[in-house]
């Protein structure tokens, strides 16, 4: 048992030598917790003057004029047909008589905070998004699309019930975990496509200012709000469609949504984000 | 005879118009303006003028000064041209009309709301902008026309944030 | 079906506060869908507030107002448990209405 323990370190240690990733070294292990840290550090530092929790609100914790705009808009918010709708949706039966409430620890209210987790059976990261499609499979019914629409109102339903919860995603002690985490980590500061952006370079050096017409937002609590009612697309959106969208935007080929890298990218993001809170629906311009 | 038919015809005209006038007088304290607030008709050619003075014509048929009693709030640079909340408040008494008019969409005027007796002079809504344009709201007081403008900046949506 | 009119209206003191949030596409008749033809307009043209019998807000709306458009306004009057019923008719004819009550 050791020594098979002691060869899988090795074996770790060798692919982690070979994976030409410039973060880790082999001497060197994944802390998420000292990477949650200095990640939340950063943000803060950078933007004195915004409170810990503001940052969830994206772009207008950057910008006064378009805060305003936004409070107003939040007074009676464009996401609300949407909620409203998912509320129905989810209290709905499925064919068998099941409901999606039979699928989630709790009947679903009050647990998108937990989202994603590793799954230690699969050794995959299942987001929520996926798991409401698994949940409809497992009851007879066609998935549904990830990007908007059902999915969309579904995941607003959820997050409404978990508003004010602070984030709180869980790496288990498991290699596996930890290099779903690290994935994730890898593919936000990769540079891809055309544009030859990562994740990072918009969200991580320039939130706050201006690429081309939009005011970037911070990466620290950026999926708090999801899903969101974007005016771009003066609809709902989800985690899925804005990855996607994302991709297509900086010139690099969108993969499938609910792919690896997108689950793990998720998983990275959400545990960055720890501690705070769950502002979702949002609205973002 | 043609001479004395066109006399008669013109006189009776001149009689017809005197009796309205004198209709008018009669009427006396009934201020005109709540004449146009009672029509709830919707004002279909107003939307359909292009330009901001047409349509302020086509609904109002006056022209409008403008004054600091009529407070436009509208934000400096709208986050997305698709939804942009304008509201406007004023000060002035007698408020039976508010519009609102965006100088540069394809029709300017945007919305128009008729305020009762007894509803407060203030709306708060939001519209479309095509682009960078000037924002108008109209305010009918006492049978009067008062105006605010504002520039607002559109821009197109880039990459997201 | 769920009415298309979401309201909140609230009476404090001498006045009641209304706003509403409809669920309209509001085409403008300017936008081409991705197969290059147009989307006919589509929107709503009046929007009527009732309390006691009296209307006390007409809302003219043309294509220019926003999608699920959205409206505040203040009248003086109403009470906590009054009815305000709200009703609104588009270009294609198509109407709705519903009945809220002050809070």
């Amino acid at each position: 048992m050791k020594a098979r323990f002691a060869i899988g370190l090795v074996l770790a240690a060798l692919t982690a030598l070979s994976m030409s990733a410039p973060l880790t070294r082999a001497t060197e292990t994944v802390d998420p917790v000292a990477d949650a840290k200095a990640f939340r550090d950063y943000f803060v530092k950078k933007f004195p003057k915004v409170k810990l929790e503001d940052f969830v609100n994206g772009p207008y914790s950057m910008n006064e004029d378009m805060r305003k705009q936004w409070e107003e808009k939040e007074e009676f918010p464009p996401y609300e047909f949407a909620l409203d709708a998912g509320k129905e949706m989810f209290a709905k039966p499925f064919k068998n008589g099941k409901t999606y409430a039979d699928c989630f620890p709790n009947g679903g209210i009050g647990i998108r905070q937990n989202y994603p987790y590793f799954d230690e059976k699969e050794g995959k990261v299942v987001t929520l998004e996926l798991a409401l499609n698994r949940c409809r499979e497992a009851n007879g019914e066609a998935p549904v699309s990830y990007v908007k629409d059902d999915m969309a109102s579904l995941t607003a339903y959820m997050a409404f019930t978990s508003r004010g919860k602070p984030m709180d995603i869980k790496i288990p002690n498991d290699r596996r975990a930890l290099e779903a985490y690290e994935n994730g980590k890898r593919y936000f500061y990769t540079r891809r496509g055309q544009l030859n952006f990562a994740c990072a370079n918009c969200h991580v050096q320039s939130p706050g200012e201006r690429l081309r017409a939009e005011i970037l937002a911070p990466a620290l609590g950026i999926l708090n709000a999801m899903p969101i009612y974007r005016s771009e697309w003066a609809g709902m959106g989800t985690i899925s469609r804005r990855f996607v969208t994302c991709n297509s935007q900086t010139r690099a080929v969108p993969l499938e949504p609910q792919s690896d890298e997108y689950r793990d990218l998720e998983y990275y993001l959400s545990y960055v984000s720890n501690g705070l809170p769950i502002s979702g629906p949002g609205a973002r311009p | 005879m043609t001479l004395s038919l066109d006399r008669s015809i013109v006189t009776r005209r001149l009689i017809l118009r005197g009796a309205a006038a004198v209709a008018l007088i009669g009427l006396g304290d009934l201020p005109l303006p709540a004449l146009a607030a009672a029509n709830d008709r919707y004002p279909e050619d107003a939307f359909k003028q292009k330009s901001d003075a047409d349509a302020i014509k086509s609904l109002y048929g006056k022209s409008a000064e403008a004054s600091d009693k009529v407070k436009l709030d509208a934000p400096e640079i709208a986050e997305n041209g698709a939804v942009v909340p304008i509201a406007v408040t004023t000060t002035l008494e007698g408020v039976t009309s508010i519009s609102f008019l965006v100088s540069e969409n394809p029709n300017a005027l945007a919305a128009s709301y008729v305020i009762p007796e007894g509803t407060l002079p203030s709306v708060a809504n939001r519209l479309k902008m095509q682009k960078t344009s000037n924002v108008i709201a109209i305010v009918e007081a006492g049978g009067k026309l008062y105006s605010a403008t504002k520039e607002v900046k559109v821009t197109v949506g880039g990459c997201g944030g | 079906m769920a009415s298309t009119i979401r309201v909140r209206a609230t009476s404090s003191g001498d006045n009641t506060e209304v706003q509403a949030l409809v669920q309209h596409p509001m085409d403008s008749g300017y936008v081409k869908d991705a197969q290059g033809a147009i989307i006919p307009a589509h929107f709503i043209q009046q929007l009527t507030f009732e309390h006691a019998g009296k209307k006390v807000f007409v809302a003219d709306w043309g294509p220019a107002v926003a999608k699920d458009p959205y409206v505040k306004f203040s009248f003086k009057g109403g009470q906590k448990g009054d009815d305000l019923k709200i009703s609104w008719v588009d270009n294609k004819g198509a109407s709705d209405s519903t009945i809220a009550k002050i809070g």
